[in-house]
C-alpha cells in the first residue's frame, strides 16, 4: 500500500471511530423515537399491553372531537401570538433605554447610567430553572391574603382583603397569570439579546441620523429596528417555541392531574398529551397529539420567518 | 455631567451610541435627554424592582411561619433562624442536589466530548454521506421534545434504564447533541487550515490534532455551548419527570432537584409548612446565583451568541 492510501484509510476509519459513538446515541434516543411516533400515532396502543392494532387516522379525528384538546389548542395560539409580541416588544424598549435612553452628549445618544447593572439584574431570570419559578409564582398568586400580589393590591387598595383576587382560580385569569411569568422570565434574555445586535451596529450611523436631524424616537424605527430585524426574527420563533410548550408552567402551578385547570382553562396540547400518556394510559392517542405539535411547530417557525422577512441589511 | 460610570464590562455597552468625548450638544437638545433620561431611569427601575422583589421576598418566607405567610404577604419575618432550611435540606433538598450533580458530571463532559467530536469530522473532514449526518444531527434541535416522549420512555425502560443515572445521563447527552453539533460545526469551520497542515506534516496522527491541537483552539466555543448544556440540563424538567420514577417500592427516588422542588411543593401543600418550600427554593437559587454572579458576562454572551448562531 503507498503512503497515501494508507492515509486515507487511516483517515476513514477516524472519521468513522469519532461518529460512531455520537450517531448510536442520537439514533437510539432521538431520531428512533421521534419517528416511531408517526408509527404509533396510528395505533391505538396504550402502552402497558405489548399488543396493539392499526387504527389509521381514528386517533386524529378523535382528536378532533377532544374539546379539551381542542381548547387547549386553542391556548398554544392565544399563548403563542401574545408572548412574543408582548416581550419582544418590551425587551426592545427597554433594550433602547438601556443602549440610547441616556442623558445626551455629542452624538445625543448613550446608554443610561448603570446600563450593566440593569442588564444583569434583567437577565437573571433566565438562569432560574421553570420549576423554581413555578414554585415562585405559586406563592406570588397565592388565592389568599398571603400572596405577594394580592397582599401589595390590597395594601394599596385596589383588592378588598376580605376578597383576594383567586388568580390561578379564577377561569378567566389563569392563562394571563401563566403569560406574565413567561414574560417575566423572558424579557432580560431578549433585551441582552438585542443590545448585543445594536452594540454592532456602527455608531457613525447613528451620528449620521442624528446630523441629519433626526429624533430619538426616529433613530429607534427608523435605523435600530431595521439592523435588529435578523434578531428579532430569531426571538419571535424561540418565543413561539416556547409558547407551545408551557408544560413545567402549566402542569406545576394549575389545578388538577397535569395541570391545566380550573375546568380546562389554562389547559395547553402538552400537559393534555402528558395526562393521557401517563394518566389515562392512552399511548398511540398522545403520539398523535405529538404529532400535531409538531406540525404546528413547523408552520410557525416557517410562517414566522416568511411574514417578518426583510431585505437583509449589511453594515 | 456626561461622565459615563465604567462598571466592569461596560465598554462595549458604550460602543452602542455613546459618543467618545464629552462634548455637548445644543441646549434644547440636552433638555430632552434629561427628561428622556429620567423618563427612562423610571421605567428601568420599575422592571428591576419587579425582577428582584418576588425573589427576595419568597427568600425572607424561608424565615417566617406557615401561619404568618398565609395570614399577610407583606409581613417581615419575625425571626431569624435558619431552621427551615435545615429542614428543607433533611426533606430531601441534599439528595436532589446530589442526583443532579451525579448526573451532570457525566452528561456535561460527554456532550461535550461527543458533539466536539462529531462536529469536529463533520466540519473538517469532507467524505460522501457528510452534509446528510449533518443535516440529520441538527434537524433534532427543530422538534419539540414531546414528539417523541411516549416512545422515548419505552426504550429506556426496554433497555433497564428507567430511573438510573445511567439512563438519564445518556438521554440528556443525545438531546443536547444537536445544539452542541450545530455550534461547534460553525466553529470549528472558523479555525484555521495551516495549524492543522502543519501539525499533520509533524507526523501526529487524526485524533492526536484533534485532543491536542483543534479542542484546545476551539475552547471559547466550548466555554459558550458548555454554558448552553450546563444550564439546559440542570434546569430540565421534563425529561427526568418522565425517565426518573421508582420503578417499584425497593426502587429508591433519584429526583433531580427541578423534579424535587416541585415534590416538595405538593409534600408542603398537606404538611403545610410553606417555609421549608421557600426554603428549598433559596437554596435551589442561591447556586444559580453564585455562578451568574461570578460568570455573568461570559453566561450573556454564551447564551446570547448560543441562540443567534
Amino acid at each position: 500500500m503507498s503512503q497515501v492510501a494508507r492515509r486515507r484509510g487511516r483517515t476513514t476509519g477516524f472519521i468513522a471511530g469519532f461518529l460512531v459513538l455520537p450517531l448510536a446515541l442520537y439514533l437510539t434516543f432521538v431520531i428512533w423515537p421521534y419517528v416511531q411516533t408517526f408509527g404509533y400515532s396510528f395505533t391505538n396502543w396504550s402502552g402497558q399491553s405489548p399488543t396493539f392494532d392499526f387504527v389509521g387516522l381514528e386517533n386524529y379525528s378523535a382528536l378532533m372531537d377532544d374539546e379539551v384538546f381542542r381548547g387547549a389548542l386553542w391556548h398554544n395560539l392565544l399563548l403563542l401570538v401574545f408572548v412574543p409580541v408582548i416581550t419582544i416588544l418590551l425587551a426592545l424598549f427597554f433594550a433602547f433605554m438601556v443602549n440610547a435612553g441616556g442623558r445626551s452628549g455629542a452624538g445625543g445618544v448613550r446608554g443610561v447610567r448603570g446600563s450593566a447593572f440593569y442588564k444583569i439584574v434583567y437577565f437573571f431570570p433566565q438562569v432560574l430553572s421553570l420549576a423554581i419559578l413555578a414554585v415562585l409564582f405559586g406563592a406570588v398568586y397565592r388565592s389568599d391574603e398571603g400572596g405577594l400580589l394580592n397582599g401589595l393590591l390590597s395594601w394599596a387598595g385596589l383588592v378588598d382583603p376580605a376578597r383576594p383576587v383567586e388568580w390561578l382560580n379564577d377561569p378567566d385569569l389563569v392563562l394571563w397569570c401563566l403569560l406574565l411569568v413567561v414574560v417575566w422570565h423572558g424579557v432580560g434574555f431578549y433585551l441582552v439579546l438585542f443590545s448585543a445586535a445594536m452594540q454592532s451596529v456602527p455608531r457613525d450611523i447613528y451620528e449620521a441620523a442624528l446630523l441629519d436631524g433626526a429624533g430619538r424616537a426616529q433613530t429607534f424605527l427608523r435605523v435600530t429596528l431595521p439592523l435588529l430585524w435578523d434578531s428579532v426574527q430569531t426571538s419571535a420563533v424561540y418565543l413561539g417555541i416556547a409558547a407551545m410548550d408551557m408544560f413545567v408552567l402549566v402542569s406545576t402551578m394549575t389545578s388538577g392531574q397535569f395541570g391545566g385547570g380550573p375546568d380546562h382553562h389554562s389547559e395547553v396540547m402538552a400537559t393534555v398529551l402528558m395526562r393521557n400518556f401517563l394518566y389515562f394510559g392512552k399511548s398511540g392517542y398522545a403520539c398523535a397529539m405529538g404529532v400535531v405539535m409538531l406540525v404546528l411547530t413547523m408552520i410557525l417557525s416557517i410562517v414566522t420567518l416568511r411574514a417578518t422577512r426583510r431585505e437583509r441589511i449589511e453594515f | 455631567m456626561t461622565t459615563v460610570i465604567k462598571a466592569p464590562g461596560e465598554s462595549s455597552a458604550e460602543r452602542s451610541g455613546g459618543s467618545g468625548g464629552p462634548g455637548q450638544g445644543g441646549g434644547g437638545r440636552r433638555s430632552d435627554g434629561m427628561v428622556l433620561n429620567v423618563f427612562s431611569h423610571g421605567f428601568l427601575a420599575v422592571w428591576a424592582v419587579l425582577i428582584v422583589l418576588p425573589l427576595v421576598w419568597l427568600a425572607l418566607g424561608s424565615f417566617k411561619t406557615d401561619t404568618q405567610i398565609g395570614a399577610s404577604a407583606l409581613s417581615w419575618p419575625s425571626n431569624w433562624h435558619f431552621d427551615a432550611f435545615a429542614r428543607a435540606w433533611d426533606k430531601g433538598i441534599g439528595g436532589y442536589f446530589g442526583h443532579t450533580l451525579i448526573v451532570m458530571a457525566f452528561s456535561v463532559p460527554l456532550t461535550m466530548l461527543l458533539g466536539s467530536m462529531a462536529a469536529y469530522v463533520l466540519a473538517r473532514y469532507p467524505f460522501r454521506g457528510n452534509r446528510i449526518i449533518y443535516y440529520f444531527f441538527v434537524s433534532g434541535a427543530m422538534f419539540p421534545v414531546f414528539l417523541a416522549l411516549v416512545p422515548l420512555f419505552f426504550m429506556v425502560r426496554r433497555l433497564d434504564m428507567l430511573n438510573t443515572y445511567q439512563g438519564l445521563i445518556l438521554v440528556y447527552v443525545a438531546y443536547s447533541l444537536p445544539f452542541t453539533v450545530f455550534f461547534m460545526h460553525s466553529f470549528f469551520r472558523t479555525l484555521p487550515t495551516a495549524v492543522h497542515e502543519a501539525a499533520v506534516i509533524d507526523g501526529a496522527s487524526d485524533t492526536r490534532i484533534f485532543f491536542q491541537v483543534m479542542l484546545p483552539m476551539a475552547k471559547p466555543g466550548l466555554i459558550s455551548v458548555g454554558i448552553f448544556n450546563v444550564l439546559g440540563q440542570w434546569n430540565q424538567y421534563i425529561l427526568p419527570s418522565v425517565l426518573m420514577q421508582p420503578q417499584s417500592g425497593s426502587d429508591p427516588e433519584r429526583y433531580m432537584l427541578t423534579q424535587g422542588l416541585i415534590q416538595l411543593q405538593y409534600q408542603m401543600g398537606y404538611e403545610t409548612d410553606l417555609p421549608v418550600l421557600f426554603a428549598g427554593v433559596t437554596i435551589a437559587m442561591i447556586p444559580m446565583l453564585v455562578v451568574y454572579l461570578s460568570f455573568q458576562r461570559q453566561i450573556q454572551a454564551g447564551l446570547t451568541s448560543a441562540t443567534l448562531k
